[in-house]
C-alpha cells in the first residue's frame, strides 16, 4: 500500500476530569472518504480540532505525506492543505459572502477577485451562491455552501466535515454528496464526521468508530449494517421507543391563520399557519432551522403575542394571553435553547423548577416561595427522568446537555400539561438520553396530552409522530399521517412543495 | 435679544472646534466596540489624557509633545481595563464604570500642582490658499492642527474598517468571536490593540480640552464629554461617517446655546445648557440605531 495522506498515531488529549482522546491511531488515504463515527462526547470534535491545530495533543504524533505534522494553529494547518467545515457554522452574520470567505483564507486576493472565484467554483461544483449577499439572510444550506467554498478555494488535500448534514433537507444532502464525491474523485481526501449511519453507508469507503475517546473498531461501511455500526458506537443494544395505537381525541388546540411579523432582523415571519391538534396525538413539525421554528414556539408559549383568535385553546382565543396564563390552563412549552431560554444557567435546579412550575404546581403563595415544596418537585423530576446530578441545589450550568434537557422536558411533563410544545427535544443529546426523552413524550401522549414536537431530526419525527407537517419559510404544510411517508415525500414537503400531486406531475 | 450679535461664520468655525474632543474620543470607542468590547471608561481615559497632556505640555513647553503624552497616558489606563476584561474576564460594564471613577481620581491627584497655570499656546494654522477663500476659509481651513488630525483619524478608521484585511479581522472578532477563534484569529490580541487605540484617542480628546479649548487644567473638566462620545457611537450605528455627523450636531448645538446666552436670549440658562443633551437624545431616539456588533460586551475565553 502506498503512503497514506495523513497518519495519526497514539493521539491522546485529556481535559480536567475527562480523557477526550486516548491513543487514537488511524490512516487517511489520498482521495479517500473516511468516516469518523461516534456519539456526542466520544471525542470526535477534539480529534478533528487536533488535526486542524485548534487543540494540542498531550501525546502522539501526526504525519502528513510522510512529514511530521504539528500545526500550532489553524493557519499552519490550512497552509499544509487541511480545511474544515464546522458543525456550528463559523460564519459572520453581518458580513457578506465574499468577506466571510476572505476571512478563512491565508492570503486573500481583493474582494472583486474573490467574487469571481466564488462564482467559478460554485458553478463547477453545482453550489449556487451570490458573493454579495449578507450571510445572516442565507438559509442553512446556503450558509454551509459558503463554508465549503471557502475551503475549496484553498485547494485542500484533506477536507474535514463536522456533522455537515444536520441542518440540510434530504435534497440538499444529495447535492452535498455529489460535490463530495466529485472532490474525492479529484484526489481530495475527506474526513466525514457524523452519527447518521445511513449517510455514512452511502458515502464513505472506510469508517473509524470512537467510543469514550478510544477507537473501538474500523469497518467498511458499505458492507456493515447500520445496526452493527450503531451498536459498535453506543456499546449497548439500542432501545427503540414503543408506542401504543390509540384513537384520535378531540381538538384541544387550533391555530387559525396564524401570521406574525418576524420579531427581529434575522427572524422569520409566520405566514397563515392553520392546524388542529387533538388530545393524545403527537404532531411532528419538521423543517430546517430558521424557517420559523423559534417564532412558532414563541407564538404558542405566549412569548410573542398574536391575534386573539389565531391561537385557540379549547375554543377560547388565547393569542393575547401571557405565558403564565397559558401555563395555568395547561399549555406548556420547552424551547430549544437549554441554557438561557429553557433554564437560567446560574440558578439552581430548584429555582429553575419554580420558574415555569410555580403556577401549576402551586409552589408560591401570596408572593412567597414554598421552598420545601419546590425542592420536592425538583427532586421528583430528577428521580423520574434519571437526571444525573448530585441534587436539586446544583446550578443548571453544571449539568451536561443531555441531563439538562431531560430536566427541562421532565419539568414540563411533570406538570401534567394538556398541550406540550417542545422544540428540538434531543438536539445535542446522546442516543440513550434521546431515546428516554422520546419515550417520555410518547408516554405523555398516551395519557391524553397533545404533544407538538418541532425537530430537525426527521428520523426522530418519524419515530414518534402520529402526523407530520413541514415548516418552510414560516408556512406550515398540511399535516399528513406519519406512517408510510417516504423520505422523498418528506423532502418535498420540507422544500416547500406543499401539493405533492403537482410536484409529481413535474417530476 | 439681539440675534444679529451672533456671527454665523464664527459660529460654524467654533462648531468644528467644539466637536473635536468628542470626535476623537468617539472614533476610538467606535473601533473598540467594533472589536466587540464595550469600554464605558471613555470619560476616565479622557480626563487622564487631559492631565497627562497638560503636564507634559507645561513641562516641555511643546503642545505636540503634550498630545503625544496624552495618547500614551490614555492608552496606559485603557491597558488596565484591557487586562481586567480580556485576561481576568471581569465584567466589561462594571470595569468600564470603575475606570471612569479611577480616571477622575487619578487625574485630580496628578493635577494638584497644575491648577491655575496656562497651557503653552497652540497656534491656529492658516492654511495657505484654502484659508483665504471667503466664508469657507475661516470656517474650515483656519483651525489648530488637532482639528485636522481628528478628521484624518476618522477617515483613516473608515478606510481601515472598509478596505483593509486587518479591519476585516477586527470586525470579524467583534461580530462573532467564537468563529473568529475557530478560524485561527487571536481574539484577545486584536481586542487589546483596539482597546489601546481607543484609550489613545480618548486621551487626545481630553488633551484637546485642557490644551486648546479651555486651555488650563481644572478637576473634572471633561464634564461628561466621554459619555456623549459613547452615546454618539451608538447613534452613529458604529459607522465613522455618521459619527462625524453626530459629533457636529452636538458641537453645533453647544456653540449655538452659548451664543444665545451671550445674545441675551430670554430662555433660562438652565434650558439652554440642557439643549445639546436633549438634541442628541432626540436624534438618537429618532434615528433607528443599526445592528450592534454581534459579540459586543461579551467576554471571550478560548475553552475547548
Amino acid at each position: 500500500m502506498t503512503e497514506p495522506l495523513l497518519r495519526l498515531s497514539g493521539l491522546t488529549k485529556a481535559y480536567p476530569g475527562v480523557v477526550a482522546n486516548k491513543d487514537v491511531s488511524f490512516d487517511i488515504g489520498r482521495g479517500e472518504v473516511h468516516a469518523l463515527l461516534g456519539e456526542n462526547g466520544a471525542g470526535k470534535s477534539t480529534l478533528v480540532k487536533t488535526i486542524y491545530g485548534l487543540v494540542k495533543p498531550d501525546a502522539g504524533t501526526m504525519t502528513l505525506e510522510g512529514q511530521p505534522f504539528q500545526p500550532a494553529e489553524p493557519r499552519a494547518a490550512r497552509a499544509s492543505g487541511i480545511a474544515m467545515v464546522f458543525q456550528h457554522f463559523s460564519l459572520f452574520d453581518a458580513m457578506n459572502v465574499a468577506e466571510n470567505i476572505a476571512l478563512g483564507m491565508e492570503n486573500p486576493p481583493p474582494q472583486a477577485e474573490i467574487a469571481a472565484k466564488v462564482r467559478s467554483v460554485s458553478d463547477q461544483y453545482g453550489l449556487p451562491l451570490d458573493p454579495t449577499r449578507i450571510v445572516g439572510e442565507l438559509s442553512a444550506g446556503e450558509r454551509q455552501r459558503v463554508e465549503i467554498i471557502r475551503c475549496l478555494l484553498q485547494d485542500p488535500k484533506l477536507l474535514i466535515m463536522d456533522e455537515p448534514t444536520s441542518v440540510l433537507t434530504p435534497q440538499e444532502v444529495d447535492i452535498l454528496f455529489e460535490t463530495l464525491r466529485k472532490l474525492s474523485a479529484e484526489g481530495t481526501a475527506i474526513l466525514y464526521i457524523s452519527h447518521k449511519l445511513e449517510e455514512i453507508r452511502a458515502l464513505c469507503e472506510n469508517a473509524t468508530v470512537l467510543r469514550l475517546g478510544e477507537v473501538v473498531g474500523d469497518c467498511d461501511p458499505r458492507e456493515t449494517s447500520a445496526r452493527d455500526m450503531a451498536e459498535l458506537m453506543v456499546g449497548t443494544v439500542l432501545h427503540v421507543p414503543e408506542r401504543a395505537e390509540k384513537p384520535a381525541g378531540e381538538v384541544v388546540l387550533s391555530l387559525n391563520g396564524l401570521s406574525a411579523k418576524a420579531p427581529h432582523r434575522f427572524g422569520t415571519p409566520l405566514r397563515n399557519i392553520t392546524v388542529e391538534v387533538r388530545t393524545g396525538e403527537v404532531l411532528g413539525i419538521g423543517g430546517v432551522a430558521g424557517n420559523g421554528q423559534d417564532e412558532l414556539v414563541a407564538a404558542l408559549s405566549g412569548e410573542m403575542k398574536t391575534g386573539r383568535d389565531m391561537v385557540q385553546f379549547k375554543g377560547n382565543g388565547i393569542g393575547q394571553t401571557h405565558p403564565n396564563a397559558r401555563r395555568k390552563i395547561g399549555l406548556l412549552a420547552a424551547p430549544e435553547e437549554r441554557m438561557g431560554h429553557a433554564a437560567a444557567p446560574d440558578m439552581s435546579l430548584t429555582e429553575n423548577a419554580i420558574l415555569t412550575a410555580a403556577t401549576r404546581k402551586e409552589l408560591t403563595s401570596r408572593g412567597f416561595v414554598h421552598w420545601g415544596k419546590a425542592r420536592g418537585f425538583a427532586k421528583e423530576v430528577i428521580a423520574k427522568f434519571d437526571v444525573r446530578t448530585p441534587g436539586p441545589q446544583n446550578a443548571a450550568r453544571s449539568l451536561s446537555g443531555g441531563n439538562l434537557q431531560k430536566f427541562v422536558i421532565g419539568r414540563e411533563i411533570m406538570q401534567a400539561p394538556e398541550v406540550l410544545v417542545v422544540n428540538q427535544p434531543t438536539w445535542g443529546v446522546d442516543a440513550s438520553a434521546a431515546a428516554a426523552i422520546r419515550q417520555a413524550l410518547l408516554d405523555l401522549a398516551a395519557t391524553g396530552t397533545a404533544v407538538i414536537v418541532i425537530s430537525q431530526d426527521l428520523d426522530e419525527l418519524m419515530e414518534i409522530s402520529d402526523r407530520f407537517a413541514a415548516l418552510n419559510e414560516g408556512r406550515l404544510s398540511s399535516p399528513r399521517p406519519a406512517q408510510g411517508l417516504t423520505v422523498d415525500e418528506i423532502g418535498l414537503m420540507l422544500g416547500g412543495a406543499h401539493d405533492m400531486e403537482v410536484a409529481h406531475d413535474h417530476a | 435679544m439681539d440675534l444679529t450679535s451672533i456671527n454665523p461664520i464664527l459660529l460654524l468655525a467654533s462648531l468644528m472646534v467644539a466637536a473635536t474632543p468628542i470626535i476623537l474620543a468617539a472614533i476610538g470607542e467606535l473601533v473598540v466596540e467594533r472589536a466587540g468590547v464595550l469600554n464605558l471608561g471613555v470619560e476616565g481615559m479622557m480626563i487622564t489624557g487631559a492631565i497627562c497632556g497638560f503636564v507634559v505640555a507645561v513641562n516641555t513647553g511643546s503642545p505636540w509633545l503634550g498630545f503625544l503624552g496624552a495618547a500614551v497616558g490614555g492608552a496606559l489606563v485603557s491597558l488596565v481595563f484591557g487586562f481586567l476584561t480580556q485576561f481576568l474576564l471581569s465584567n466589561q460594564v462594571a470595569t468600564g464604570l470603575a475606570l471612569t471613577l479611577f480616571g477622575l481620581g487619578l487625574s485630580a491627584l496628578m493635577g494638584q500642582g497644575y491648577i491655575g497655570i496656562k497651557a503653552p499656546s497652540f497656534p491656529d494654522w492658516h492654511i495657505p490658499l484654502l484659508g483665504d477663500i471667503p466664508i469657507i476659509g475661516p470656517i474650515i481651513f483656519q483651525h489648530d492642527p488637532m482639528v485636522y488630525v481628528g478628521l484624518f483619524i476618522v477617515a483613516g478608521v473608515w478606510a481601515f474598517l472598509k478596505y483593509s484585511r486587518a479591519g476585516l479581522i477586527l470586525r470579524a472578532v467583534g461580530e462573532n468571536h467564537e468563529a473568529a477563534h475557530a478560524l485561527g484569529y487571536h481574539v484577545v490580541r486584536v481586542r487589546m490593540l483596539a482597546i489601546m487605540f481607543g484609550g489613545a484617542c480618548a486621551g487626545l480628546g481630553g488633551a484637546y480640552l485642557s490644551l486648546v479649548r479651555v486651555p488650563q487644567w481644572t478637576e473634572g473638566m471633561t464634564a461628561g464629554a466621554g459619555w456623549i462620545a459613547l452615546a454618539i457611537v451608538v447613534f452613529a450605528s458604529w459607522r465613522p461617517g455618521r459619527l462625524l455627523l453626530g459629533a457636529y450636531l452636538f458641537g453645533g448645538v453647544t456653540v449655538l446655546q452659548l451664543n444665545l446666552q451671550a445674545a441675551g436670549a430670554e430662555i433660562g440658562v438652565e434650558y439652554l445648557s440642557m439643549a445639546p443633551y436633549l438634541a442628541t437624545i432626540a436624534v438618537l431616539v429618532i434615528m433607528r440605531a443599526g445592528r450592534a456588533p454581534g459579540s459586543l460586551g461579551q467576554s471571550f475565553h478560548a475553552s475547548r
